[in-house]
């Protein structure tokens, strides 16, 4: 059905069709775990590592739903898979940077409640992606979080040092923050034979 | 007695914890499909369903599902319900499924349900519980009604899909992608800030 190169997937799904700036997923850890780079480059590339395991087992998932006729199930089996995938990635975490998992505290276990990861299992499945674009999708989704996570941090950091009016303190700045984010993101609108 | 309690839990959703403005949860669905007013409220209703109809479950089973396993069953009963939601708004109408698109299964990852389940339901009887939830339904419905509706008027000068500048009216475009959603949440978040700040202000005026 869907004829997109592995390439186009690939960059648009970085740039144009960054997850969190273009199609809005993936919000909460964007806003919540975004304060300092330290926790945000390893919040993304725990985030990217539990999209790319949902991609590909969603994709055997779906393949074996559609066989049997249950497609009803999709969201079901989608959300279980992850949550356990998520399990998964905690364990690691905990035994192996206790410090890290300090840190990151409730937004690890709730990656399995992010919409990202949740969203390529179920774009993937939407736009009838075979195997390997579903993993071109996934990766790049991950590296644009990834991306997104860090530019973020990075602006919030600066703006540490910065007087900022009193009215508009808290959620209100990085929610502007994100708009000229993805208004500079719109800029790569074009790139990867567009959406 | 319960009755005015169990208000108070109703209207708590709604305007002291709204989840949009005041707790700044559920931001993907916030974002994503406020582009006009009539998806803006056929999303905050199809969550409000899922969330009154998953808190029931979740306060009614909460003696039976052990502690360990909580989360995975509050996800499980959530992901039901959407997935009936899904089916139905499929059926009711189809243009309304195209514009929601994926939007309505990731309802399933909207922390707004889960923390309502995990913070709330399971703790509290069936009645309350519900109220509370269809609160906090009505409470993100209002929200994304306002962005809906600013996004709409300016982005396309319209307002449920009436004209409302006439012909001349030159549409300010961005405000229907992606970056207005974020302008018009902050510009939101501010007015509230605002308020509390002169609500603040006025008591602590009144007490010295």
């Amino acid at each position: 059905m869907n004829n997109d190169t592995i390439a186009n997937i690939l960059l648009t799904t970085i740039l144009p069709g960054n997850f969190v700036l273009a199609m809005f997923l993936g919000m909460c850890p964007f806003l919540g775990v975004s304060q300092k780079l330290s926790t945000a480059v390893p919040m993304g590339i725990a985030t990217a590592f539990v999209i790319l395991v949902a991609s590909v087992s969603a994709y055997f998932l779906n393949m074996l739903l559609v066989h049997f006729h249950l497609e009803f199930l999709s969201v079901i089996t989608f959300i279980t898979v992850i949550a356990c995938a998520v399990q998964l990635v905690e364990m690691f975490v905990k035994k192996t940077f206790p410090e890290l998992f300090r840190q990151l505290g409730i937004y690890l276990p709730l990656i399995t409640t992010n919409c990202a990861v949740l969203g390529v299992a179920l774009f993937q499945t939407a736009r009838n992606y075979n195997f390997a674009q579903s993993l071109a999708y996934s990766i790049g989704g991950g590296i644009g979080f990834t991306l997104a996570l860090i530019l973020m941090a990075g602006l919030r950091e600066r703006m540490q040092l910065s007087n900022v009016p009193t009215l508009v303190q808290g959620a209100a700045i990085s929610v502007i923050l994100g708009g000229l984010l993805s208004l500079s993101f719109m800029g790569f609108s074009g790139i990867g034979g567009g959406e | 007695m319960s009755a005015p309690s169990n208000f108070d839990e109703f209207l708590d959703g709604i305007w002291k914890q709204n989840p949009i403005f005041v707790m700044v949860l559920g931001m993907c669905p916030t974002l994503a499909v406020t582009v006009s007013a009539v998806n803006a409220i056929s999303m905050g209703l199809a969550t409000t369903f899922v969330l009154g109809a998953s808190c029931l479950l979740v306060s009614l089973l909460r003696h039976s599902i052990p502690k360990q396993v909580r989360i995975a069953s509050y996800i499980v009963i959530i992901a039901t319900f959407v997935t009936v939601v899904d089916y139905a708004i499929q059926a009711i109408s189809l243009d309304l499924y195209e514009a929601l698109g994926a939007y309505i299964k990731l309802i399933v990852a909207n922390c707004i349900l889960l923390g309502r389940a995990e913070a709330h339901a399971a703790k509290n009887p069936p009645m309350p519980a519900m109220l509370n939830a269809i609160g906090m339904g009505f409470g993100f419905t209002l929200g994304l009604f306002a962005i809906g509706c600013v996004r709409e008027i300016l982005g396309a000068g319209k307002l449920f899909d009436i004209s409302l500048f006439g012909p001349h009216f030159q549409p300010w475009v961005v405000m229907v992608l992606p970056p207005g959603g974020f302008f018009v949440l902050a510009g939101w978040l501010i007015v509230f800030a605002a308020f509390d700040h002169y609500k603040t202000k006025r008591t602590l005026g009144v007490q010295a």
